[in-house]
């Protein structure tokens, strides 16, 4: 019998309306656990990225509760989301890069805003840089820069301070195949060599077979089914079990 | 996080927007009010310290050879009081040219009898019982002489210029109270109007887990930076002011505008404007970014 590690995310009967109009995600019960792969799929307009703000603390849900690294975030003081926001990266849809900053400045920024050495900072963002190809783009601002390399630098800002969870709102979007399958391959190794839980949205459903021992769940007109298991407890992958205890 | 890193965050303006010599004309305002303001204390605190334990006795007399004696004798029993530490009978030549401006020829002329003066300098400022004690002894020692004299304290008559000067003084500091109102309302705006141009980045910087003291820290640097530009350009112009206008005074030769002139420590409070103008927009772009932040999560 598996051993019950502890939820990373647990939400529990949670819905979410803008102002007065109809709820975008209704009844939304589930929990996910430290080291897991997820993909978040649906079609446009099926609540992902309202879930996923929901996810990366950008929004506070109409209803219900949500419990994140074992906090209560529906009463958590607003002061102290930041030391919760810093163990998350965040792909977002529409990159959101700082418009006045390169894209080294941008990649180092989750680095400099938790205070870490600027000498380590310069190795890491560079290193980073490197792998997704971006080297020789660093002082590159984000209007000088295709979709793909405004993605890169995104994803490499996610990344770059090793997060527990990693969420991603459609981060293979704009890259070309081969490129989508090293940023996979990235999350993959950020998900096993580092224990990083992966939420990916996407709605290219040729994307979920790439990463074989990842979990499905699926949003259809803001309610989530479960294909795959994923949000029952010990999920049920396709070819791996259940997540390494204490991976986060 | 780094100072240069957390300038970054926002494009740099390069003084361009309006805010920075919208500041410099408040601040320039404000350091022609204040220096007015001080140099119209000092004229009226050196007027009153010139004047106020001082009297005049004046002696309507037309024979100058009784006006004389009149005056020696006034003067003498001026001497006698305890109240009094020196008595000096105005020359008539002296008179004379103090009266010519306004009498021309005729003040040197024997056709008009011009009254005889006595500056009177009293130990201190002498209440209404005191000089009328001084009328007392006067009028004892002329009536032998068939004359009279008249005390005029020259506090009293300067009551109306010391109470003009009061108003002038309080009407600087109102519109120092209110230029300084008028600032941090433009601080207020413009930290807004920045606050809202750059919300997304805010966002950003939230979400990649900034907290409200380092978002704060990137609208401080660029509202001090633009009020201390704004508060440096506003002193020039207003000491430029102030110098100017200063000449003009000074062209006027008066004894009384002299007394206006302003000190090391005036010259220092003069300084402290812009300090003050840059403090007031620190504080008050902390307040309206940390309102601002507080709308978000």
């Amino acid at each position: 019998m598996n051993e019950r590690p502890p939820e990373i995310v647990k939400f529990d009967n949670v819905g979410l309306r803008y102002g007065t109009d109809p709820e975008v995600l209704s009844d939304l019960s589930f929990t996910l656990f430290p080291g897991s792969f997820y993909f978040l799929t649906g079609a446009s307009g099926a609540g992902k990225t309202s879930l996923l703000k929901l996810l990366y603390l950008a929004q506070r849900p109409s209803r219900g509760s949500i419990r994140m690294f074992g906090k209560d975030m529906i009463t958590l003081p607003r002061q102290k989301l930041p030391d919760f926001r810093r163990r998350l990266g965040v792909v977002f849809q529409n990159f959101r890069l700082v418009p006045h900053l390169s894209a080294f400045d941008n990649v180092a920024l989750p680095l400099r805003l938790a205070g870490t050495d600027e000498a380590k900072v310069v190795k890491a963002v560079s290193d980073m840089l490197e792998w997704v190809g971006l080297s020789h783009r660093a002082q590159a601002g984000p209007a000088t820069m295709s979709g793909g390399e405004q993605q890169r630098v995104a994803i490499a800002r996610a990344v770059i301070a090793r997060p527990q969870m990693l969420i991603a709102d459609e981060p293979t979007g704009n890259v070309d195949p081969d490129m989508a399958l090293k940023l996979l391959r990235l999350f993959e190794a950020l998900n096993n060599r580092v224990g990083t839980t992966v939420i990916v949205a996407t709605h290219d459903v040729h994307l979920l077979k790439k990463v074989p021992e990842s979990l499905i769940m699926r949003l259809h007109k803001g309610r989530l089914s479960d294909p795959t298991g994923a949000l029952r407890y010990p999920p049920q992958p396709k070819s791996r079990p259940a997540p390494r205890k204490g991976a986060a | 996080m780094k100072g240069s890193v957390t300038a970054k965050l926002l494009p740099q303006t390069r003084f361009g927007g309006p805010i920075p010599w919208v500041i410099a004309i408040l601040i320039a305002l404000v350091v022609i009010a204040a220096a007015g303001g001080l140099s119209l204390r000092n004229l009226a605190e050196n007027a009153r310290a010139d004047l106020s334990d001082a009297v005049t006795v004046q002696i309507v007399e037309a024979d100058e050879n009784a006006r004389n004696a009149q005056a020696e004798a006034a003067a003498e029993a001026l001497g006698n009081s305890r109240l009094v530490t020196s008595v000096r009978v105005v020359p008539e030549a002296e008179l004379e040219q103090l009266l010519a401006p306004w009498l021309g020829e005729s003040a040197v002329s024997e056709d008009v009898p011009i009254p005889a003066l006595i500056d009177v300098e009293l130990t201190r400022e002498a209440n209404a019982q005191e000089i009328a004690q001084l009328q007392t002894a006067l009028d004892e020692a002329l009536e032998p002489l068939g004359g009279s004299a008249r005390i005029d304290a020259q506090s009293e008559w300067l009551r109306p210029v010391y109470d003009a000067l009061a108003a002038l003084q309080y009407l600087a500091l109102a519109l120092i109270a209110l230029v300084s109102f008028a600032t941090a309302a433009a601080v207020w705006l413009a930290a807004r109007s920045a606050f809202a141009n750059h919300r997304d980045t805010v966002e950003i910087i939230h979400l990649l887990g900034g907290t409200d003291r380092q978002v704060t820290r990137v609208f401080q640097r660029s509202v001090v930076r633009d009020a201390a530009f704004g508060a440096f350009v506003g002193l020039i112009l207003g000491l430029a002011a102030v110098w100017l206008l200063g000449q003009q005074f000074a062209a006027l030769d008066s004894g009384m505008v002299g007394g206006g002139g302003l000190d090391v420590v005036d010259w220092a409070v003069i300084g402290a404007v812009p300090v003050a103008g840059v403090l007031l927009a620190l504080i008050t772009g902390r307040i309206t970014i940390g309102l601002a932040l507080k709308s978000m999560l």
